[in-house]
């Protein structure tokens, strides 16, 4: 009975002398202590938690409604009570900043689902069917890399209408290709390997195969990129909002008021600036949080 | 090699018809008649409008218009502009297409200048100040929306100091903004490429032999580290030439510079479908053959890339 104990005792210490023990925590635990090393990732990552913040509630942070308008302020300089000033209309810039970072996001994030959904399932479709299916879909995402993204940004915004849903939706189905791309050379060399083949012997179906044991594994890179690409998302946002093609007025979204500021630069020019410099912070904020994840996640990609 | 071009040419043949067959079929489902904008506040009378209708040929269904445009385009033939009535698109191309390629060239050659020592610079001296400061200016190239640095160069340059013109083209003084746009953005990407090539190319065997043999860390930086390292940044730039060209819209609309890219944005803005038709048309042959130069370039340059 006592030799119960002892061993257990032994096993503890042979497994602390291995550093076996390490291999407990968990892999997000992992990724953590590894994304903790990288300091501009964590401060992209609190920016973003701030940001995050704003658009769920900005109610609660905004001093003003954002889109009433004192005609007797229009374009007055900041003051105290008004930090940023008005815009050409009479509108509190600060207060249609606050407001402008759910539009950012919402297009960041939604439009980043969406790319991918679309990227994930043809990548994978093409990786684990190959043939001519992979042919296809492979001259397709290649062709659509090619392609200037802005161009078909505006083409398709034109046609259907610019609105808020008509931003997220089309910028989210035509910046999918580099997911695409990314799982399916995963997918190619993970269907290979034993742990798939296992899967197959123990009869898993072919979606079950995919889902539950391709899948998962290939999502590292494809969270990496992600969050690599929402900076790039909020630019295109802005620069179709400037081009009145994005979120209609009187939204609050960054871009769009950029546009305003060079409406009206020559004798409101401070109007442009506060949201140029939101605009770039986010964007800095989601790439330096991206570098962070790529080393924590994808230790392979690292320079 | 032969085979392998004649297959892609064909591949790419494919692809500019199925993009313009695309983009003439969206272009008619928008919302809105381009007669309608010919016409503007005019009173005019049904008869009229079919009359312009049928000139046009847009009563008849849009895949025999693709057809007709399409047998149009084969002969060289761009139709004419709706908005500018009878004024060729071939002839609204020219006249822009020169002020854009001069504007993306200087802006380009500017990059480059800057880019590329600075990237190499930066990789041989790591984690040097000069390389920290560097990327930092890299990172913020990438983060800042270019319509943005555009307007507050206007407002410090143009406004404040009145040293140069707000917009417009003509003198050279109207190249100094838009160009100083342009090459930001691209020597962000281009510095940040360079830097990450030279690097890889630095821990290679043959780097470490040369220097072994006693050659001087000039010799070696020159002759063997960055003619290697340049390899990946000409690929990249060959598959970004369309990218290139696609970020002058914005730029030119904040310039109002009359070149490609605000002919594309104004013509999108009143349906006159025939321009924003040609210009896809002239994009999408860009994007095909700059994707087969680059290929065969890369091919011809580094040897251990075999063209099938």
């Amino acid at each position: 009975m006592a030799e119960v104990p002892r061993s257990a005792v032994a096993t503890e210490r042979i497994s602390g002398l291995s550093g076996l023990e390490r291999e407990r925590r968990s892999e997000f635990s992992r990724a953590w202590r590894r994304f903790k090393r990288y300091r501009p990732g964590l401060v992209g990552l609190a920016f973003i938690g701030i940001l995050v913040v704003f658009a769920l509630v900005p109610g609660l942070f905004a001093p003003y409604d954002p889109i009433a308008q004192d005609t007797a302020m229009r374009g007055a300089p900041p003051s105290w009570a008004h930090p940023l000033g008005f815009d050409h209309v009479g509108r509190d810039i600060l207060s249609r900043i606050i407001w402008g970072s759910r539009i950012a996001m919402l297009v960041g994030l939604g439009a980043t689902a969406i790319a991918v959904t679309i990227g994930v399932m043809i990548g994978a479709t093409a990786g684990f069917f190959g043939g001519w299916v992979d042919s296809i879909l492979s001259r397709f995402v290649d062709t659509l890399m090619a392609f200037p993204t802005l161009v078909l940004l505006i083409v398709l915004a034109a046609i259907i209408g610019p609105s808020l849903v008509t931003v997220i939706v089309v910028i989210g189905t035509t910046t999918w290709a580099s997911y695409a791309r990314v799982v399916r050379a995963d997918v190619l060399s993970l269907r290979e390997r034993e742990f798939v083949l296992a899967a197959r012997a123990s009869g898993a179906g072919q979606a079950r195969v995919i889902l539950r044991h391709i899948l998962p594994n290939a999502m590292g890179p494809v969270i990496v990129l992600a969050t690599l690409g929402i900076g790039g998302i909020i630019i295109l946002e802005s620069a179709l909002s400037f081009l009145g093609l994005g979120v209609q007025p009187p939204t609050p979204s960054w871009g769009a008021m950029i546009s305003d500021g060079r409406a009206f630069i020559r004798h409101y020019p401070q109007i442009a600036i506060a949201p140029g410099v939101a605009i770039t912070l986010t964007v800095l904020a989601f790439n330096l949080f991206g570098d962070g994840l790529r080393d924590a996640l994808d230790p392979r990609q690292r320079e | 090699m032969f085979q392998y071009i004649v297959r892609r040419l064909l591949q790419g043949l494919i692809v500019i018809f199925l993009v313009t067959l695309a983009t003439f079929g969206l272009m008619h489902l928008a919302p809105g008649s381009p007669v309608d904008i010919m016409i503007g506040e005019a009173e005019v009378s049904q008869q009229v409008i079919d009359a312009i209708t049928k000139k046009w040929g847009l009563d008849r269904p849009w895949y025999e218009q693709y057809l007709v445009w399409l047998g149009n385009m084969l002969r060289g033939d761009f139709g004419q502009s709706m908005v500018r009535t009878g004024v060729p698109v071939s002839q609204m191309l020219l006249e822009a297409a020169p002020v854009t390629l001069k504007l993306n060239l200087y802006a380009f050659a500017v990059a480059l200048v800057v880019a590329i020592p600075a990237g190499v610079l930066a990789a041989v001296r790591r984690y040097s100040l000069f390389d920290y400061s560097s990327m930092v200016g890299a990172t913020l190239g990438v983060a800042l929306p270019n319509f943005w640095i555009g307007l507050m160069l206007i407002i410090i340059f143009a406004q404040k100091l009145r040293w140069l013109p707000s917009g417009g083209s003509g003198s050279w003084q109207h190249y100094i903004l838009p160009v100083a746009v342009l090459a930001t953005e691209q020597m962000a990407v281009l510095a940040r490429l360079t830097r990450g090539a030279t690097i890889e190319v630095l821990h290679q065997d043959f780097v470490t032999t040369a220097r072994a043999k006693g050659l001087s860390e000039v010799t070696v930086i020159f002759r063997h580290v960055v003619r290697n390292a340049l390899l990946p940044v000409i690929t990249i730039i060959g598959y970004r030439l369309a990218f290139i060209l696609s970020g002058t819209i914005v730029v030119e609309t904040v310039f109002a510079w009359p070149g490609l890219g605000r002919l594309f944005i104004l013509s999108i803005d009143r349906l006159d479908y025939q321009v924003v038709q040609a210009i896809v048309f002239l994009l999408t042959i860009l994007v095909v053959i700059g994707n087969l130069l680059t290929d065969l370039v890369y091919a011809y340059i580094d040897p251990r890339i075999r063209i099938q």
